[in-house]
């Protein structure tokens, strides 16, 4: 490969500053690919690079890189920056340069002279990538000799260390949003922030769009008002609007100009196939199962291969099925979530050592740090995502100039059709990260909290600095002064808490907190990170359901809710190995190995993402353009042409809706292509509207793809009666009583309130000395949800709740969007049986499982169990 | 389905329930009833919760109080009793009855008028409440039936009692509902909790061990609409 003329050294064909800043692990990830002129960074670098700079670069024969000479002058010119550039590109070293140059500038402290503040902070959103970045920052600042401390605080500093930090704060502190959240709230957080001039803030696109993200911004917007010179760095990869990023970056109080913008674009055209199989593409299903061999066959090919898929149940049965097949012994790995760490590190540690031939992965891969060599990426499963898929297969091979390599593996033929839309997707480089959202109101609460915790604050302040915060620029003062009694007495209309009130007015017009424990426990309860409980799942003798054999090897965590539907007995995938369940005892689950190897119950949760809208209307455009089906495999072509032929395939943006009968059932099958959860909600409020026209639903399961609702009225005839119509039916309206008639008892909005109730601090997460578990929270939140409902249905609380499961669980903002848009253009087909293109979501009746509205049907079934057993009925 | 053949029902008629020969009928809305008596037998109220947690800093909505007795409201509506029975933590706290809200105490005071009333002390009211009416009791013994606020570690026939917030749950089609319940196993009943933040405990719980005759033990589950019994032998722990 040639080296580029002015770019690298000659000894190298990729930049040896970053190697040696980077460390050892000479990793691939940190090469690069550089677009920008060359000559003008050349030019730019004598400018602003100083002396030393230039000098150990001249010395190592090296010279630095276009984007980082043009962030360099950029904030040297005091402006604050984003960096848009892909995975690997070595975007961090970046982010460090303007504050390296100007610490080597500084006269050093003279011994007696009162110690310096932090100089930068570097927030990301992993542990793990402060603690790397912090091994890798040491070299180059020993080498050219900078006069620079580096040091993390994360959830594992040990509380002697913080100490100290606060005492000798190091130049730049590595640390993550949950800890300046911390720092902020700490009474010394003003003088400790006063010398701050950098925030470099790495995988910005992953923060952001989360309610860490808002904790995030308005930490920033603190830091801002201690330093209002202070400059910010953003590191992100490729996203849809750049410009959110940059307006996030800088205040929105008022709204100024942009950060300023520097893209580096990626590097070769990655070589993405989808696996065109042999065998017969599954009409449903999630598992790929078919297509085992093939993928095996992929992976003794290459040298090493990362196998992503969607959930975890999705990967425990990959890993199954490729051991099966694994005649060569192979070293195949698996990685996920719910493993133990200690699991997870060795993984990790064989992967850079290059030690593994296959790594079967979820999205915990998805962010962080060096992979080894990775010179193959199977995704298996559609990627649900242009830009997702773009990440994921940026993983691969970042040498430069050779192309990434990835086959995509369909699970079934919808997904053979969302491939094949991605696919053409990601060559467009088309992305589809989500919008951002407004603030949530349960974070600015806590933030309100946090703020009193440091120092005493006037409300007019604070309300004009969290406008500065992009996320919260729209907020009005009214609902600031709600967010603001709900912080001091829970803010209800019966004003019967003052004498306990967390934070009073006094008589100066500030704010203060109304006594110490209330900061203690703040501390105790901060960010944004709700866990789900979770269960150790520990190994036992089998047959044992006890204390007797305790003490078995832990092998990860496993959420509650899924162990409660298991019975002394089952057999279940887990850690790569098929486990049975012997019984649960207080935080343990304990499970043996299962004779077989057969699992009876394979699903638990975690890791979906909903198709992507840009996604969705990929696929919409491919079923209604049969010249692109030319680029499908055959048998998923030929299903298309069935589907023309018995039934229609729906014009770009109609939505069909097909009605037939089957069984002694009657069934309505309407194909959005709106994601999961839209289509949940959907079939909710369908299901309502059918039951009061009289057409008796009975059930309804929703996918990706489609949605199919089966009732003892036939459905299609009552449309073609008009009573009611489809256009009707399909009503915007729906969206207005309907919605907040079932949300009211919904356990999704539950859920939701659960997460709002305890990121506010309305209960806490913890209390001194004790961790709470699930279960043990002091009040179950959905009792309180219940009575405050009832009683206060426009509480600050409830409205952040509808506010998130707005755009949460239920998609709502998604499925507003589809109703207007096939307003009219609702195509009804009345089958005698049923399509080709209904198969799929038919065969996924009774595969999955269904939450909590149909509580009473469940007793009643049990009920009756023992009526008919006892001959009463 | 083969668990159904081992289990054996006390009851005829779902919702209705002998205890020690006494007829009654458990209300899926928490309450017990005897007709013959007219009285009607409520548990673990824990009225001001909501005002308790706030005094150590989780501020939780103030209606709890407010919501407990507009459902008590309704079920004495309903039955008219000449007798009601509290039947022991009444209040959250011994300074409960003192700290409630005026409108509250108007409310319950209007719900007392014309009954006999009984507060039994439980273990986070020992003492009656202060200023209100009503006879505060340790125990109280009507036909063959006692109430009390614990259930007695040895067996007492037709002994009803409170304090454990009994709740069942099961699993059928790999889902699981949770939800209160009686406990009675034809000589002693346990009453769920009625109080609007009161949380519960499972009845295979080793706290139940030793109360009642696994034979016949059943769980009359609150539901929506109606009671669910279900047989020992269904149950789930968790």
């Amino acid at each position: 490969m040639a080296a580029r003329p002015g770019f690298a050294g000659p000894n190298s064909n990729r930049s040896p500053f970053v190697r040696i800043l980077l460390g050892d692990c000479a990793s691939p990830r940190y090469l690069w690919h550089v677009t920008e002129q060359p000559r003008l960074a050349q030019q730019n670098a004598a400018v602003v690079l100083p002396e030393p700079f230039v000098k150990w670069f001249a010395e190592k024969g090296w010279s630095p890189r276009a984007h980082q000479i043009d962030l360099l002058a950029k904030a040297q010119d005091g402006q604050s920056v984003l960096l848009i550039a892909p995975t690997g590109a070595g975007k961090t070293l970046a982010g460090f340069l303007p504050s390296l140059t100007e610490l080597a500038g500084r006269p050093r402290r003279r011994p007696g002279q009162a110690h310096r503040g932090i100089h930068t902070l570097y927030i990301s959103p992993l542990k793990a990538l402060a603690v790397d970045i912090e091994r890798n920052l040491g070299k180059p600042v020993a080498e050219i000799g900078l006069p620079v401390t580096v040091e993390t605080r994360t959830g594992d500093t040990p509380a002697h260390k913080r100490q100290r930090q606060k005492l000798a704060p190091p130049d730049i502190l590595l640390t993550t949003p949950e800890q300046l959240a911390l720092l902020i709230a700490a009474p010394d957080a003003r003088r400790f922030f006063e010398d701050l001039r950098y925030v470099v803030l790495d995988e910005l696109h992953s923060l952001v769009t989360s309610k860490r993200g808002h904790l995030l911004s308005l930490g920033l917007a603190r830091l801002r008002s201690f330093v209002p010179a202070l400059q910010t760095i953003g590191l992100s990869a490729t996203v849809a609007e750049p410009d959110e990023l940059r307006r996030w970056l800088v205040s929105q109080n008022p709204p100024g100009p942009m950060a300023e913008l520097i893209v580096v674009t990626g590097g070769a055209k990655p070589d993405i196939s989808i696996l065109d199989s042999e065998e017969r593409v599954p009409w449903a299903g999630h598992s790929a199962r078919y297509a085992t061999p093939e993928i095996y066959n992929e992976i003794k090919r290459h040298k090493t291969t990362l196998l992503f898929v969607n959930t975890r149940s999705q990967a425990e049965l990959l890993f199954q099925e490729l051991w099966r097949v694994n005649e060569d012994t192979l070293p195949i790995a698996l990685h996920h979530g719910s493993l133990d760490v200690a699991q997870r590190r060795r993984v990790e540690k064989a992967m850079g050592e290059n030690a593994l031939r296959a790594i079967v992965a979820t999205s915990t891969l998805d962010l962080g740090i060096d992979w080894g060599d990775v010179d193959l990426v199977v995704h298996v499963g559609a990627p649900k995502g242009a830009s997702r898929l773009a990440q994921r297969i940026g993983r691969a091979n970042h040498r430069m100039d050779e192309p990434s390599k990835a086959i995509l593996i369909p699970a079934n033929r919808f997904e053979v059709l969302e491939c094949r839309a991605a696919l053409d997707a990601n060559y467009l480089g088309a992305q589809d990260t989500p919008p951002l959202v407004n603030g949530g109101l349960d974070v600015l609460a806590q933030h309100v909290l946090g703020c009193a915790c440091g120092a005493p604050f006037h409300a007019d302040a604070l309300f004009e600095e969290v406008r500065t915060a992009a996320p919260y620029a729209d907020l009005d003062r009214p609902t600031f002064d709600r967010v603001i009694d709900f912080v001091a007495t829970g803010g209800y209309a019966l004003k019967n808490y003052e004498r306990y009130a967390r934070i009073r007015l006094n008589k100066d017009g500030l704010w203060r907190v109304s006594n110490p424990r209330v900061a203690q426990q703040y501390r105790l309860n901060v960010g944004t990170i709700i866990e789900v409980p979770a269960l150790n799942v520990r190994y036992v003798q089998p047959g044992s359901r006890g204390a007797a054999s305790r003490g078995g090897r832990v092998l990860g965590k496993i959420e509650e809710a899924f162990l409660e539907t298991l019975t002394h007995g089952d057999t279940f995938m887990f850690a790569g190995k098929v486990l049975r369940f012997e019984g649960i005892r207080e935080n343990e689950c304990f499970v043996s190995n299962a004779p077989g190897s057969d699992a009876k119950v394979p699903y638990y949760g975690g890791g979906k993402f909903p198709l992507s809208t840009y996604l969705a209307e990929q696929v919409r455009a491919m079923l209604d353009d049969p010249q692109r089906w030319k680029k499908l495999p055959e048998q998923v072509a030929d299903w298309l042409r069935f589907q023309a032929d018995k039934s229609v395939l729906p014009k770009r943006d109609d939505l069909l809706i097909e009605t037939f009968p089957r069984g002694n059932r009657y069934y309505l099958v309407a194909y959005p292509f709106e994601g999961r959860l839209a289509h949940q909600t959907l079939g909710m409020l369908l299901t309502r509207r059918l039951d009061r026209a009289g057409a008796k639903p009975l059930g309804f399961v929703a996918t990706d793809y489609a949605l199919a609702i089966w009732s003892l009225a036939d459905m299609g005839r009552m449309f073609r009666a008009k009573k009611p119509s489809l256009a009707a039916l399909f009503d915007e309206d729906m969206l207005g009583d309907d919605l907040e008639a079932w949300l009211a008892g919904s356990w999704l909005l539950k859920r939701t309130f659960r997460n709002c109730a305890l990121i506010s601090g309305l209960i806490e997460k913890r209390h001194p000395g004790q961790e709470k578990s699930g279960r043990q929270v002091t009040v179950s939140t959905d009792l309180i949800y219940d009575v405050l409902r009832s009683h206060e249905p426009d509480h600050i609380l409830l409205q952040a709740t509808r506010a998130d499961a707005a755009t949460g669980l239920l998609d709502v903002s998604r499925l507003a969007e589809m109703l207007s848009r096939v307003q009219g253009r609702i195509m009804h087909k009345n089958l005698e049986q049923i399509s080709p293109l209904a198969v799929p979501i038919m065969l996924e009746i009774g595969k999955m499982p269904v939450h909590g509205e149909a509580d009473d049907t469940l007793l009643m079934d049990a009920a009756t169990l023992v009526e008919e057993a006892m001959g009463t009925k | 389905m083969t668990v159904a053949l081992a289990m054996a029902a006390p009851v005829a008629e779902v919702g209705s329930v002998d205890v020690a020969g006494e007829r009654a009928v458990c209300d899926r809305r928490g309450v017990l009833y005897f007709p013959e008596f007219r009285l009607l037998a409520v548990s673990d109220l824990h009225l001001e919760k909501g005002s308790s947690l706030a005094r150590r800093g989780t501020l939780v909505p103030p209606y709890d109080t407010g919501a407990t007795l507009l459902r008590l409201q309704t079920v004495i509506a309903d039955y008219q009793p000449s007798i009601v029975i509290s039947l022991g933590d009444s209040f959250h706290d011994g300074g409960g009855a003192a700290r409630m809200h005026a409108s509250f105490r108007e409310r319950l005071e209007g719900l007392m008028v014309g009954r006999d009333w009984f507060w039994v002390t439980g273990n986070h009211d020992p003492e009656a409440p202060a200023d209100l009416p009503g006879e505060t009791v340790r125990e109280l013994a009507i036909g063959s039936l006692l109430f009390r606020h614990e259930p007695s570690a040895v067996r007492v026939e037709g002994e009803i009692s409170g304090h454990l917030h009994p709740c069942a749950r099961i699993v059928q089609q790999g889902r699981s509902v949770r939800r209160r319940c009686f406990a009675g196993d034809g000589g002693r009943m346990i009453m769920p909790a009625f109080g609007a933040y009161t949380g519960s405990l499972n009845l295979l719980d080793r706290a139940y061990a030793g109360l009642f005759r696994r034979e016949t033990l059943m769980a009359y589950m609150l539901g929506t609409e109606r009671i669910f019994a279900i047989s020992h032998a269904m149950l789930r722990p968790g």
